[in-house]
């Protein structure tokens, strides 16, 4: 049990959990939000199931 | 058991060519989520950010994590490749994150701007004020 322990333990640090990036300060005029808006939901409709 | 032997004639071979290309074409229009990713969202265990990315609303088993992994994985390759010229990978995200983050239905989870998770409800989600 101990060694088994001990193995996950390793296999966590091997692949650590990479807290994912939350980049909220990008930066967009306005424009292009809207002019992007389109494509955006046109992007959501034709890969319905990654969305 | 007898078994009958034809030749496929010129119409029969279209109608088969037909039949083949309408089962390609559906799965393709009518993809849907995979029903693990589907219950993920209702459970409230991942959520949509504000980046246009799914995030971990709460401490992820390691089957949710890698549904993430994956949805995320993908997703980045749809706005790398789809991001219109003039635009960012990022901003293409984001843009499409304020309207992933109106789409959630009631129950499911979305982070605000404060990066606090939320559970949408009846009303309207809290969102970026950049977004459109």
């Amino acid at each position: 049990m101990i060694a088994v322990a001990g193995l996950s333990g390793c296999v966590q640090i091997e692949t650590p959990d990479k807290p994912i990036e939350i980049n909220l300060n990008i930066n967009i005029k306005q424009e292009i939000v809207y002019r992007l808006d389109g494509d955006a939901k046109k992007l959501i409709e034709q890969n319905s199931e990654i969305f | 058991m007898s078994m009958t032997m034809w030749k496929p004639t010129g119409l029969a071979m279209a109608a088969i060519a037909a039949t083949a290309a309408v089962a390609l074409m559906v799965p393709a229009a009518m993809a849907q989520r995979d029903p693990a990713y589907e219950a993920a969202r209702a459970a409230g265990q991942v959520g949509e950010q504000p980046d246009g990315y799914l995030g971990y609303a709460s401490t992820p088993t390691p089957a949710v994590r890698a549904i993430v992994d994956d949805i995320n994985i993908k997703r980045k390759a749809a706005y790398t490749s789809g991001a219109p010229g003039g635009s960012t990978v990022e901003q293409f995200a984001f843009v499409t994150g304020c309207n992933l983050i109106n789409k959630t239905r009631p129950g499911e989870k979305y982070m605000a701007p404060d990066r606090s998770w939320k559970t949408r409800d009846a009303g309207a989600p809290v969102r970026d004020s950049r977004c459109p």
